[in-house]
C-alpha cells in the first residue's frame, strides 16, 4: 500500500491548470503514495515563491463568465485588455468563498507530505528563469531524472 | 455518539482539504485513537470512504445531520 507511486509532468502555467498537479499529488501522498512532479515549460511558474498565474477566458469557451458576459461579448470580448486580470480576480475570490485552497497552500501541503518536485533544467535555462525566484527544496534535472522514478510508477500523468 | 480522542472541524473546506487536514491530524495521533471529523463538503462522504480503504484507517461511522457530515475514523 505504501509503495504505490504517482509521477506527474506539469506543463501548464495558468491558475486553473495549476490545480490538478497539486491536488492530485497532495491527496496521493496523504493516501500513502510516493509522489514526484516534473515541472517543465510553463509549469515552472508554479514553483515560484510568489505564484503569479492567471486564468484566461481567451480560447476557453467552456469557462463560465459572470453576468452573462460571454453572451454580451462573444469570443472577441474575451480578448479585451484587462479581461484576464478581472477573471483571475473573480475566480480567486470565488475559490476563497467556496473553501478551495490556494495554489500556495496546496503546494506547501505537498512539501509537507514529502512530494518531490523536480524543475526541468533545460526550460529553466531556456526562459532565463532565476532559481532564486523558486521555492527551496527543488531538484533540478532532465528527462532521464524523471524516468528514473516514472519508469517505476503505478500512475503517470501528463498535465 | 461514540467517544473520540480528537476532533477536526473541516467545515467550509473543499476537496481535497478535509482529507489533507484529516491525514495531518491522524499523523499526530497514536494507533487505536479515534478522530471525529466535521465537514460540509458533500464530496467528503465518498472521499473518506476511499481514504479509509486505501490507508487502512477504519471509518467507524459516517452520517449526515442538518447539512453537515460527521465521520469517526480510527487510526490503524
Amino acid at each position: 500500500m505504501s509503495n504505490k507511486k504517482l509521477a506527474i509532468i506539469a506543463t501548464k502555467g495558468t491558475l486553473d491548470w495549476g490545480y490538478p498537479p497539486f491536488i492530485l499529488s497532495s491527496t496521493a501522498a496523504a493516501l500513502g503514495y510516493e509522489v514526484q512532479i516534473f515541472f517543465t515549460f510553463y509549469g515552472l511558474q508554479l514553483l515560484k515563491k510568489n505564484i503569479n498565474v492567471k486564468v484566461s477566458p481567451l480560447g476557453n469557451p467552456g469557462m463560465p463568465m459572470p453576468m452573462g458576459m460571454d453572451k454580451w461579448f462573444p469570443v472577441i470580448g474575451t480578448a479585451i485588455p484587462g479581461m484576464e486580470s478581472i477573471m483571475t480576480m473573480m475566480m480567486k475570490s470565488k475559490m476563497k468563498k467556496k473553501g478551495v485552497a490556494s495554489l500556495e497552500e496546496l503546494r506547501s501541503m505537498c512539501t509537507e507530505l514529502e512530494v518531490k518536485m523536480i524543475a526541468c533544467q533545460m526550460t529553466v535555462d531556456l526562459f532565463d528563469l532565476k532559481t532564486s525566484d523558486f521555492i527551496d527544496g527543488l531538484e533540478y534535472g532532465g528527462a532521464a531524472t524523471f524516468f528514473e522514478f516514472a519508469g517505476e510508477s503505478d500512475i503517470c500523468l501528463f498535465i | 455518539m461514540a467517544s473520540f480522542d480528537q476532533e477536526l472541524d473541516a467545515s467550509g473546506l473543499n476537496c481535497p482539504l478535509p482529507i489533507l487536514r484529516a491525514k495531518k491530524t491522524l499523523a499526530g495521533m497514536s494507533g487505536g485513537q479515534v478522530l471525529h471529523i466535521i465537514a460540509t463538503d458533500p464530496g467528503s462522504v465518498k472521499d473518506f470512504e476511499a481514504f479509509s480503504k486505501q490507508t487502512g484507517n477504519e471509518l467507524m461511522e459516517s452520517k449526515e445531520e442538518g447539512g453537515k457530515f460527521f465521520f469517526l475514523i480510527k487510526k490503524a
